[in-house]
């Protein structure tokens, strides 16, 4: 499995020479020879394309189920954005809630742990018996899946803030709010924007094990369904084309979110200075 | 206090018996941690305006306590501090400015120069125009006129610490505390910022209270010297400095600033039983 386009970072003048360049490009080598390789293999031990298929015959369902995939991988993609979006204000409000005063936090963090360590396999069929439509149902397991590291990374940074910009804010007169807005929020950032990272692959794994779980097919399913789907029906290389598409779609995710890190914090941070 | 005479002429030190003079007065005051570390011992001191006052002492002798406390950042386990004659309420009214630079820079890192500099206008409520001519003068005051829209981390130390005095004088501060503030930087630096800091309390009327432990830039800006002994943090002696007002690198080497370095030195060897 090789998914090679790691951050999407423009390669600049010299190609070859620029470290930036090499970055993209030595993994894409990698992965060219992979498949290669994996093609060559499949090829001289005639591999039955229901065991392992080529990489060619991937692509080739891909090209030829991909009104259907693309349809699936949009459902998954509705639950991965709703999901994500809903960790995010929740997540974030949370945060908020719990740097507000020690006692809050030390009375709500255990229940938030709570989140973090509850299989959501093991829960996400309550969800599903609770809230029928399977819509909202997916969408609750895969924001539960989603939620924790915002909490847990949001509180970090808003507590790291400098004591002697805060004594700096105190000395001035700052109002509360005026603290959190100029003080605690930007030096919130940089961890907010490492806790958008590890989330938002949560997010696109807890829609893609939600559905698993879920297991029911009816309208607008998603990329998991589609792979036990295939499995059934033994049609692996769509399996595998839609195994393809959510590894791609969980980095593109990853890129994402590292371009709006480095938009937000290039001018100032040290991790996302050159 | 009005000072005329800038050819060379110390400042008159202020007549005893006007208490109107009196800009912070610390009565008795006591400060016991709740681990038992004795910071200060029923110290009392009278800063007058327009003094420069530099707190010299070892490690552990209080005067960084002492000096949060001036700012209200701490308050004392038993006696009072007060400022013009009053509370810590009448602090930051009209007249009765207090600005204080730390031993770090302490900038945002997030914000430009020119905007770290504008953060206790923002926070006072100052308009926008008139904070921008006043963020423009402290700059150009401290030599930084050209770096109003730099990063703090494009600056070196030196220019940090500029920037972070450039901060404490938009406010156009009455009185200025600062804790070490060139304790980090080189001495070549430091010599620099000295001079520079000693010409502009000359000219303007502005009270500086200082702690350092280095006898020679006590002795090189100071008015008056406190010195300070530890285990418990006391105030041993008070010497008042002669010398001329705007002070160059032959005050230096003259007999008279070894002089006075000769008898802190002894004052401190004594106290601190080193």
């Amino acid at each position: 499995m090789t998914s090679p386009s790691s951050a999407p970072a423009p390669a600049r003048r010299p190609l070859l020479a620029n470290p930036h360049a090499q970055r993209i490009v030595a993994p894409l080598v990698v992965g060219a020879l992979l498949l290669l390789l994996w093609q060559a293999l499949c090829t001289a031990f005639e591999v039955p394309v229901y065991l392992v298929p080529t990489p060619s015959a991937i692509f080739k369902t891909l090209v030829a189920d991909w009104p259907l995939l693309f349809g699936a991988l949009l459902v998954t993609l509705r639950i991965t954005f709703l999901a994500f979006a809903l960790a995010v204000v929740l997540g974030v409000a949370a945060a908020f809630l719990f740097v507000q005063n020690r006692i809050v936090e030390a009375s709500l963090f255990p229940y938030a742990i709570l989140l973090q360590v509850t299989p959501i396999v093991a829960i996400a069929p309550l969800i599903i018996i609770w809230v029928k439509t399977p819509l909202p149902a997916l969408t609750i397991c895969a924001t539960m899946m989603a939620l924790f590291p915002i909490i847990s990374n949001t509180v970090l940074g808003l507590r790291s803030v400098n004591p002697g910009l805060l004594n700096l804010f105190r000395l001035n007169r700052a109002t509360r709010w005026q603290t959190l807005v100029r003080l605690r929020i930007p030096s919130a950032l940089p961890s907010f924007f490492g806790g958008l990272r590890i989330s938002s692959g949560l997010a696109l794994i807890g829609a893609v094990v939600a559905e698993f779980v879920a297991g029911t097919g009816g309208s607008g399913t998603g990329l998991a369904y589609q792979i036990l789907q295939a499995g059934f029906e033994l049609n692996i290389p769509r399996l595998f084309a839609a195994l393809l598409m959510i590894t791609v779609t969980g980095v593109l995710l990853f890129g994402l979110m590292v371009t709006l890190s480095r938009l937000a914090l290039s001018r100032w941070h040290e991790s996302e200075m050159e | 206090m009005k000072r005329e005479d800038l050819s060379g002429v110390a400042k008159a030190p202020a007549p005893d018996s006007v208490d109107d003079d009196v800009l912070l007065l610390a009565n008795q005051v006591e400060k016991t941690y709740p681990n038992g570390t004795h910071a200060l011992d029923r110290v009392r001191l009278k800063i007058r305006r327009g003094e420069f006052v530099s707190l010299l002492g070892p490690s552990g002798c209080g005067k960084s306590t002492l000096l949060k406390m001036y700012a209200g950042l701490e308050t004392p386990s038993a006696g009072q501090i007060r400022w013009w004659g009053g509370s810590m309420a009448t602090v930051n009214t009209p007249g009765r400015t207090l600005a204080m630079v730390f031993q770090e820079a302490t900038l945002m890192p997030w914000a430009r120069v020119e905007d770290n500099v504008r953060l206790p206008l923002d926070l006072a409520g100052v308009p926008r125009a008139e904070s921008t001519a006043r963020v423009d003068e402290a700059l150009e005051l401290v030599g930084l006129a050209k770096f109003g829209k730099s990063y703090p981390r494009e600056l070196s130390g030196g220019m940090q610490m500029r920037a972070s005095i450039a901060r404490a004088l938009a406010t156009r501060p009455n009185l200025l505390l600062m804790d070490e503030p060139f304790g980090a930087l080189d001495e070549f630096t430091r010599n620099k910022l000295d001079a520079d800091l000693r010409r502009l309390w000359a000219e303007r009327d502005i009270t500086v209270v200082f702690v350092t432990h280095s006898i020679y830039e006590a002795v090189y800006l100071s008015s008056k010297v406190v010195v300070m002994a530890a285990r418990p943090g006391r105030v041993i002696a008070e010497v008042p400095i002669d010398g001329p007002l705007l002070r160059d690198e032959a005050f230096r080497v003259s007999p008279q600033f070894l002089g006075y370095c000769q008898q802190l030195s002894a004052l401190l060897v004594e106290a601190n039983q080193l």
